[in-house]
């Protein structure tokens, strides 16, 4: 199979969770990469050995190893900036997680004055099919601003309606929010596209690249958006920590998210001022030991090349696309094919007729095999395509043409149990 | 998990009402109806109740339905309503109770099948916590549309 990264049983023993094996002797089979990834043994080690040897708060502490924890920080810090062709460390925020990143732009927009306000007769533009994590923070801000929240819809094969872009996207429109690679249908848009829109309208971009991050080579310049979004557990790196980038210009004109810590100048009783970006948006202790290990995660990924891990997402995704088609009574929702230039992200939602996605992921899951089964936080995308839930299977760097084979075996003997074949 | 467990949480009953579904659809009379979701799973019921008067001795005439989600919720909404369909509301509200610490249970409570008649077949749910609340649902919605025709139920409540 061409595009699968070499020695993949290797690389896959840098992933201590591999080697489970679950009940019944099934080996673990994960195939839910889109929900949360596995972490190599570097990130772990990495995270350990801070806890162990360097732990201390950031910025605050004048001792030698308040030193070794802040410059770990401030390192990952850069790490990230590398990673994302960030034109300057100073635009890396680091957040809780890609759903704080969004809500931050979102609540720092509703109470942004001059150039940057938002209110009546002002548009914000998402999509249908944006994780929630995409869709509630605007209608937040519609709510608390007044203006008026429309969205691009899908076409039936699940890619963006671009058909009333011009009427979308106008000199009312603000903001616009989207996802580059989505959760449900796997689909990639085209952010570059709808940015230079944008911004002939005036409009920030805002783009939520949780998914895309872990799964290609994300140029945060070469991408037109303003904001930039993912989170740290998708990518091999931690829970609890995730990035936002921004444009300085945008970040500089914004007021704080959080007070507290860290994100003043100075302080007095009266009235504050504010420090400078990124710590502006960084209020209180960070995710200390979270950053470090995912500044260790993104060098772990650019080790192995995010080329060459969007290749490997694309040869496993297309062999899973076919595998699936091979089942009866099987729909997958959103690209049913990879597309030549990679227009299709790892994640496949599917429906099999007569069997509820929460049996399908209960058989699986009695053959060790891990899927997400639900909404998977994208009602309206699900909506869209007439169903309440879905299955999914989403492979990752670690997934192997013989894991995607159990997945097809497991659906058939899914049909076989519940007597639909 | 192993697949005797498998055959546990999807008995046979569960798997035909699943398929043939009793007093499915929704139906006139009613005296409330009621949405409920599980905002985790996104299943979905839509059910009314029917009964014969409105003080608490009153014979529960009817349950109806639109449901939407796995088989264990399907089959959950389907049993529930043969079950209280015919009798008075202290004698549901007893077999609600009844299929609760059966469901709580962790598979550990054994359940009373002249009471629970196709219910028992829930037992081996409990053994799957992500799955309790399968089960639940419509017992849950049945509860919520009686009270608001009755006012409030003496029951213990949902952890
Ligand atoms: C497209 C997309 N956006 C946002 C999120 C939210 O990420 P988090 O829950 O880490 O904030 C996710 C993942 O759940 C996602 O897939």
């Amino acid at each position: 199979m061409d595009g699968l990264l070499p020695e993949l049983e290797v690389l896959r023993k840098d992933f201590p969770i591999l080697s489970r094996t679950l009940a019944d002797g099934f080996p673990l089979v994960y195939l839910d990469s889109a929900n949360t990834s596995q972490k190599p043994q570097v990130v772990i080690d990495a995270m350990v050995d801070h806890l162990e040897r360097h732990n201390a708060n950031v910025a605050r502490a004048m001792h030698q190893i308040g030193a070794e924890s802040s410059a770990a920080f401030e390192e990952a810090r850069d790490k990230v900036a590398t990673f994302l062709n960030a034109p300057s460390r100073d635009e890396v925020i680091f957040t809780k997680n890609a759903s704080e990143g969004l809500n931050l732009v979102a609540n720092t927009l509703a109470w942004a004055k001059g150039e940057l306000s938002v209110g009546e007769g002002d548009e914000i533009v998402i999509t249908e099919m944006e994780h929630h994590s995409n869709i509630v923070p605007w209608q937040l801000l519609a709510e608390r601003t007044g203006a008026r929240l429309r969205w691009f819809g899908l076409t039936e094969d699940g890619a963006l309606d671009l058909s009333n872009i011009d009427d979308l996207l106008n000199e009312r429109t603000k903001v616009v929010s989207l996802t580059w690679v989505s959760n449900m249908l796997g689909t990639v848009n085209p952010v570059r596209q709808i940015a230079d829109r944008a911004h002939q309208v005036g409009a920030l971009v805002v783009v939520d690249a949780a998914q895309a991050v872990p799964q290609m080579p994300v140029d945060v310049v070469a991408s037109g958006a303003d904001f930039v979004g993912f989170t740290g557990h998708k990518v091999t790196g931690p829970t609890g920590i995730g990035v936002l980038w921004g444009r300085r210009q945008v970040l500089e004109q914004l007021p704080p998210f959080l007070g507290g810590g860290e994100m003043i100048a100075t302080v007095a009783m009266e009235r504050s001022t504010y420090a400078d970006i990124p710590h502006k948006f960084e209020a209180g202790t960070p995710p200390i030991v979270e950053a470090v290990g995912l500044g260790v995660a993104v060098d772990y990924l650019s080790a192995i090349g995010m080329d060459n891990v969007k290749a490997h997402e694309q040869a496993i995704t297309g062999y899973a696309l076919e595998g699936l088609a091979s089942i009866g009574g099987l729909r997958v929702l959103g690209p049913r094919t990879v597309g030549n230039g990679g227009e299709r992200g790892g994640a496949i939602s599917f429906e099999i007729e007569g069997i509820h996605p929460h049996d399908v992921s209960q058989v699986l899951d009695s053959r060790g095999i891990a899927v997400r089964a639900g909404h998977h936080c994208a009602k309206p995308a699900h909506k869209r395509f007439g169903v309440q839930s879905s299955t999914r299977a989403s492979s990752y760097l670690y997934t192997t043409p013989a894991e995607i084979d159990a997945l097809v075996d497991g659906l058939e003997y899914t049909k076989k149990y519940f007597r639909m074949s | 998990m192993t697949t005797q467990n498998l055959d546990s949480l999807y008995q046979e009953i569960i798997l035909d009402h699943y398929k043939n579904p009793l007093h499915a659809g929704l139906r006139e009379p009613f005296e409330a109806e009621v949405h409920h979701v599980n905002p985790t799973c996104g299943d979905e019921v839509t059910l009314r109740v029917h009964l014969s008067g409105s003080d608490d001795r009153a014979v529960i005439d009817d349950v109806s339905y639109d449901a939407e989600g796995c088989s264990i919720s399907q089959a959950a909404t389907s049993v529930m309503s043969d079950l209280v369909i015919g009798k008075t509301v202290p004698e549901a509200l007893a077999l609600h109770e009844q299929f609760l610490d059966m469901m709580q249970g962790r598979g550990g409570v054994e359940p009373d099948e002249e009471a629970l008649e196709d219910g028992v077949a829930f037992a081996g749910v409990a053994k799957f916590p992500a799955r309790v609340k399968c089960a639940l649902l419509s017992w849950m919605a049945w509860k919520d549309a009686t009270s608001r025709i009755i006012g409030e139920l003496g029951n213990k409540e949902q952890p």
